[in-house]
């Protein structure tokens, strides 16, 4: 090969597709392990519950900047920034952990008050309907109340108590004459505050703990007609069916004055008795 | 190559201007860097609750909001429109840093800047090769690249390994390994490439040389003539590179450095023991004449020389 052929006729675009695509590509491994760190950073952990009026998590990260202002306006000192390495959460995104210091419902919501960006939705003004997580009775062998004692702490702490948690009587099967009440939580009241686990007087791990709600609740069957609570019918209106009375001007032969049927049936299908 | 340029780096500044001449601009900025860090260190450390947040949102006096308009930015071209706040607090700003210089933000306030420039002196005490050097242009690939992503995963992408709120978060709220990232920009600097982060790599840093592209505050090599060709400030410059056509420029180039990559730090200015560079706004035109070549003055390498 001479050496004109490896002369470029034009070296300053040589250099720049050169630079361009060394640029590029680097650029690509570079995003690819960004991509994939960020992917594998943004798995919250479930013990992770994030501030009241969290957008959902795929949109949080999106939202917060992950200034520190909702930790810092939060009274009780529930809210803290993640840090790397040590909380599951992403680096610099709030989060509590109810068994440490649960959240205690601010009437005025201050660490939401507190978001410039609306990571934690303004739209939410009532604690009430803020939806952190959802408690859940994870341990019914250990809870003090499922073995039959009367406990009741997570009931007795519960902000919306007799709404979130009531407890519900039940037949002690083990000792034959005793009641057992079991605390059953109700996730239309329930905000996820995390005093009832925070509370919990086992050691350790709590019986009851607040999930988030992608891990505490399952999908409603949505082809499962619950006609307990909907009071709708299967079809828009009441269909008037012809009524079969016996008598004249009705097709059914056993009766009389009836006539022959128009409709006949195959032959064979008869054997259930339809019409005999 | 004349015979100050083998002094040390800085000697001629000291002796011909004094401790504080020769310093000047360093001590400010990191006077600046301390001043800025501590007003949010009031709030944690001694309760006093001026400024909260961190450098990437923060409340000043519970009126002022300010956000890091970068990271503004990642947040809406990964979906989600902030609210009026933080909107408010990314135009300040990025106003501020549009208006008097977009990369002072990495000289005057920016933490990890005492981090290279550490590395850089020891770097240089240390006499080690420069190493890899990136091009140019490699950040503003970075800076493609974190909005790539940030569309792409939908997150506030560089938020996720940003050495610099990494280290100011990790003092103001607690760190973690935060600091792991924060050596590792330091080695990197270090060992690997010379001046390679701030300048070659940070996207944050490419972003506000783009918004500060305009900028009013401006270095000018007016008194080109009088350089004596010691290269003290190619040696100090962390971006030596927009020296050259200021200083070197003929009777007709300007002698203001107008590149975005100039970060304002008033390194020059310190080092300079014939008083070449200073402060000055970007449409002044006081006549600034080459220096006069002949046959005992010779122009150096351009490029080369530094």
């Amino acid at each position: 090969m001479s050496a004109t052929l490896t002369q470029p006729k034009n070296p300053a675009r040589r250099r720049f597709l050169q630079d361009a695509a060394r640029g590029t590509a680097g650029c690509a491994v570079a995003g690819m392990s960004l991509a994939w760190f960020v992917q594998d950073a943004r798995a919250l952990p479930d013990r992770a519950i994030r501030p009241p009026g969290a957008l959902p998590e795929e949109d949080f990260l999106a939202a917060c900047i992950r200034c520190g202002l909702c930790v810092r306006d939060c009274p009780y000192d529930t809210l803290v920034l993640a840090e790397l390495g040590v909380d599951g959460a992403a680096t610099g995104t709030p989060f509590f952990t109810a068994r440490d210091i649960p959240c205690e419902m601010c009437e005025d919501i201050p660490c939401v008050a507190a978001c410039p960006t609306g990571a934690l939705d303004k739209e939410l003004t009532n604690i009430d309907d803020s939806r952190m997580g959802l408690a859940v009775l994870i341990d019914q062998e250990n809870c003090l109340n499922a073995l039959g004692l009367r406990c009741d702490v997570c009931y007795r702490v519960c902000p919306a108590i007799d709404e979130a948690i009531t407890l519900e009587r039940r037949h002690n099967e083990r000792s034959g004459h005793h009641a057992i009440f079991m605390p059953v939580v109700h996730s239309d009241h329930c905000t996820g505050c995390g005093k009832c686990e925070k509370s919990c007087v086992l050691p350790g791990e709590a019986a009851i703990k607040v999930l988030p709600i992608r891990v505490a609740q399952a999908d409603q069957a949505e082809h499962y007609k619950r006609s307990w609570e909907e009071n709708t019918p299967l079809v828009d209106e009441i269909i008037d069916l012809p009524d079969r009375l016996p008598g004249t001007g009705t097709d059914n032969l056993a009766a009389p004055g009836g006539f022959e049927p128009t409709f006949k049936l195959p032959q064979g299908a008869t054997t259930g008795g339809i019409g005999q | 190559m004349t015979v100050s340029t083998h002094l040390p780096v800085g000697a001629e500044a000291i002796r011909d201007k004094g401790y504080w001449l020769a310093y000047r601009f360093l001590i400010l900025r990191r006077l600046s860097q301390v001043f800025f860090l501590s007003l949010f260190l009031l709030g944690p450390w001694f309760g006093i609750w001026w400024v909260k947040g961190n450098l990437s949102g923060s409340l000043t006096f519970n009126v002022l909001p300010l956000t890091d308009p970068f990271i503004a930015l990642q947040g809406i071209v990964a979906g989600h429109w902030p609210e009026m706040t933080a909107l408010i607090g990314a135009l300040i700003v990025g106003a501020v840093y549009a208006l008097i210089g977009g990369r002072l933000y990495c000289s005057w306030v920016c933490p990890i800047n005492p981090v290279t420039d550490a590395a850089s002196w020891l770097h240089r005490k240390l006499d080690l090769p420069k190493g890899w050097q990136p091009k140019r242009g490699t950040k503003y690939f970075m800076l493609a690249m974190v909005l790539g992503v940030s569309v792409l995963t939908g997150t506030v992408a560089w938020e996720f390994v940003n050495p610099i709120s990494m280290l100011h978060r990790g003092l103001i709220f607690g760190a973690g390994f935060a600091w792991a990232l924060v050596i590792g920009v330091f080695v990197f600097d270090l060992l690997l490439a010379r001046r390679g982060w701030c300048g070659h790599l940070c996207p944050v840093g490419a972003f506000y040389g783009l918004l500060g592209n305009k900028s009013l505050l401006r270095v000018t090599a007016q008194k080109r003539a009088a350089c004596d060709d010691c290269m003290d400030c190619f040696a100090v410059c962390p971006e030596m590179q927009v020296i050259t056509p200021a200083l070197r420029g003929k009777d007709a180039d300007t002698p203001l450095i107008l590149s975005p990559d100039c970060t304002n730090c008033g390194r020059c200015i310190d080092i300079c023991s014939v008083n070449v560079f200073h402060f000055t706004h970007r449409f002044d035109e006081t006549p600034a004449p080459g220096r006069v070549r002949d046959r005992t003055n010779p122009a150096p390498k351009v490029g080369k020389a530094a």
